[in-house]
């Protein structure tokens, strides 16, 4: 069973405490979801470094227990 | 170097763009791959693919090689571009084409 979102939020505010997150679920089987995650600590990182922090913060599960899990990531403006 | 690092190098390195997917472009496997794929076509470059799916050393030796934990995932000219949703954002943004222009690559026949 895949996770549920709430505990990806979780994962992702506490390794990105600043990080505003808002998961979407895409196809309502609370497997496919969607994180926007928006952080200052984006800021001058690539798109891979960004993205990096993410999967980090969801220690590894990225790819295994998450392997949908679309990220977006970007930098408040 | 590990065998499977060797195949890695030289499949990044003799190809300008290759894509190491699941499943091949006329049948990808997985909505990520096949993203991927309508992304480069959308591009119009020439590009090689690896299906993963179909060399099981190659698909975990992928993950270390680029310190990526998922498929696919996007070589230009040796270099690591990202996963399927990074393509997204370039290709969104125009980053992208931008760097497949700049990087030369040839285009798709």
């Amino acid at each position: 069973m895949a996770m549920p979102a709430a505990e990806i939020e979780a994962l992702i505010r506490a390794a990105l405490p600043d990080a505003d997150v808002v998961i979407e679920d895409l196809a309502g089987d609370g497997d496919h979801y969607r994180a926007r995650v928006t952080s200052a600590s984006f800021a001058g990182r690539s798109r891979v470094q960004q993205h990096k922090l993410v999967y980090d913060a969801l220690g590894g599960r990225m790819g295994g227990e998450l392997h949908a899990l679309q990220v977006l990531t970007a930098i408040p403006n | 170097m590990s065998d499977v690092n060797a195949r890695l190098s030289q499949l990044v390195s003799e190809n300008e763009v290759v894509l190491f997917m699941k499943g091949t472009p006329l049948f990808p496997q997985c909505g990520f791959s096949s993203r991927a794929i309508a992304i480069l076509d959308h591009c119009g470059v020439a590009y090689e693919s690896v299906d993963v799916l179909q060399d099981m050393e190659i698909r975990q030796g992928i993950k270390s090689f680029s310190d990526w934990p998922t498929i696919p995932q996007l070589y230009v000219k040796g270099e690591f571009v990202g996963g399927s949703d990074i393509m997204m954002e370039m290709y969104e943004a125009g980053e992208l084409q931008q760097m497949l222009a700049e990087k030369q690559v040839a285009r798709a026949e």
